[in-house]
């Protein structure tokens, strides 16, 4: 959320919308309003919670530290031995399969399921030779961004992931977990890291990560990085070792050089958009994405400049 | 002849008997519930469709179908 300002601006805004909307969301979307504890390991990274604090308290959100008892108390099933924590109480997790389906039914869209080969100006050509004419176009396609618009550069690289999710443990977890090392798995351009991050689901199952890998083209699941992601975890939380995982699968990030999304006007293509490269914030900043680029294209002045993430920044 | 608990009861039952029978012979007939909150019983038998489970000796979602009572074992359906 705080690796840049420019992050942080879009984060902060799209967890405002996020909230706006949660209190008539149906079950089905999971809002959780759980907060986040970044996990401090020793004092070098308490040092680093004091500093996040300071971040987020200078932009107006609140957090709190909590010490080795507080979070013993907070969550029982950390390991002994934790520095502390800083407590980031307004987070939420939701599930996004639903939270998609909620979102476009309020939309009223017409919603066509086809496969896409490349985008014109105002036209889109699909897979079985037909095309689709609009007025606007965006580009949200993720990793296949580029693909779709081989005259426009779009600096997206993918980056696989691996998750697991248990049987249903209510009580196990209760905050969403995130070691404060992840910060040093997400920053890492090149080879691959796994960090401790560990979500619990409306349910009660655990939602468990995370790996980071370029450069991997295969959906297979790669079992030793797997077991490399579970260890992490389990360093972290040696209970998850009796927990019982009922399915494990694998994702690919689009990533960009800066770690900000792709948000704005195609270079050379007119009416055209793009709206990609959002890496591993992709549902948190979904919200923030659509409010700036609806405003950018309608002609109002949007809530946080579009500047950042102009998809020819990089050019 | 082993002694189990089910849900607080004290019940015996014959040597090599599963959890999932001990738990139909003492009457019980939810051994969970759905996420929805349905009930739940043994269906296959065999261990493969999981609706059998039930926490034992503290751990949760044990196969009851998969287990044999042991004298002293503590069981918990909901």
């Amino acid at each position: 959320m705080d690796d840049s300002e420019a992050q942080f601006a879009l984060t902060r805004l799209s967890r405002e919308l996020w909230m706006e909307l949660s209190p008539d969301l149906p079950r089905s979307v999971e809002y959780e309003a759980c907060g986040t504890l970044w996990v401090a390991a020793d004092e070098e990274e308490m040092r680093e919670v004091r500093r996040k604090q300071e971040f987020y308290a200078s932009r107006g959100v609140s957090t709190q530290i909590l010490d080795a008892l507080q979070l013993r108390e907070a969550e029982p099933n950390l390991r002994d031995g934790l520095a502390g924590a800083l407590l980031v109480n307004q987070d939420s997790v939701v599930y996004p399969p639903c939270a998609a389906v909620e979102l476009i039914a309020r939309s009223g869209a017409t919603v066509l399921r086809a496969r896409s080969v490349g985008i014109e100006s105002q036209k889109v050509m699909l897979a079985n030779g037909e095309s689709l004419e609009a007025g606007v176009i965006i580009n949200a396609a993720g990793i296949h961004a580029g693909a779709l618009m081989p005259s426009v550069s779009v600096p997206i690289a993918p980056r696989k992931g691996h998750l697991l999710i248990t049987d249903r443990y209510p009580g196990f977890v209760r905050h969403q977990l995130v070691e404060l090392g992840y910060l040093k798995s997400a920053h890492s351009t090149t080879g691959s890291s796994v960090a401790f991050n560990v979500q619990p689901r409306r349910t009660g199952q655990l939602l468990i990560g995370s790996s980071r890998q370029f450069g991997v083209n295969s959906p297979d699941i790669d079992a030793p990085m797997m077991a490399r992601m579970l260890r992490r975890a389990t360093d972290f939380m040696p209970g998850i070792a009796r927990l019982s995982a009922i399915r494990s699968w694998t994702g690919v990030r689009a990533a960009t050089p800066d770690k900000l999304p792709l948000i704005g006007p195609c270079p050379g293509l007119p009416h055209a958009f793009i709206a990609a490269g959002h890496e591993g914030l992709g549902i948190t900043t979904s919200l923030g994405t659509a409010r700036i680029l609806t405003d950018h294209i309608v002609g109002k002045t949007p809530p946080i400049p579009l500047s950042p993430y102009l998809p020819d920044r990089h050019a | 002849m082993p002694e189990i608990t089910i849900d607080g009861r004290r019940v015996t039952v014959r040597e090599q008997t599963s959890v999932a029978a001990a738990i139909l012979q003492a009457g019980v007939s939810s051994f969970r519930r759905s996420v929805t909150g349905e009930p739940r019983a043994a269906l296959c038998g065999m261990g493969i469709c999981y609706e059998c489970r039930v926490t034992i000796d503290g751990e949760p979602h044990a196969l009851s179908c998969q287990t044999l009572c042991v004298d002293g074992m503590v069981v918990e359906t909901t």
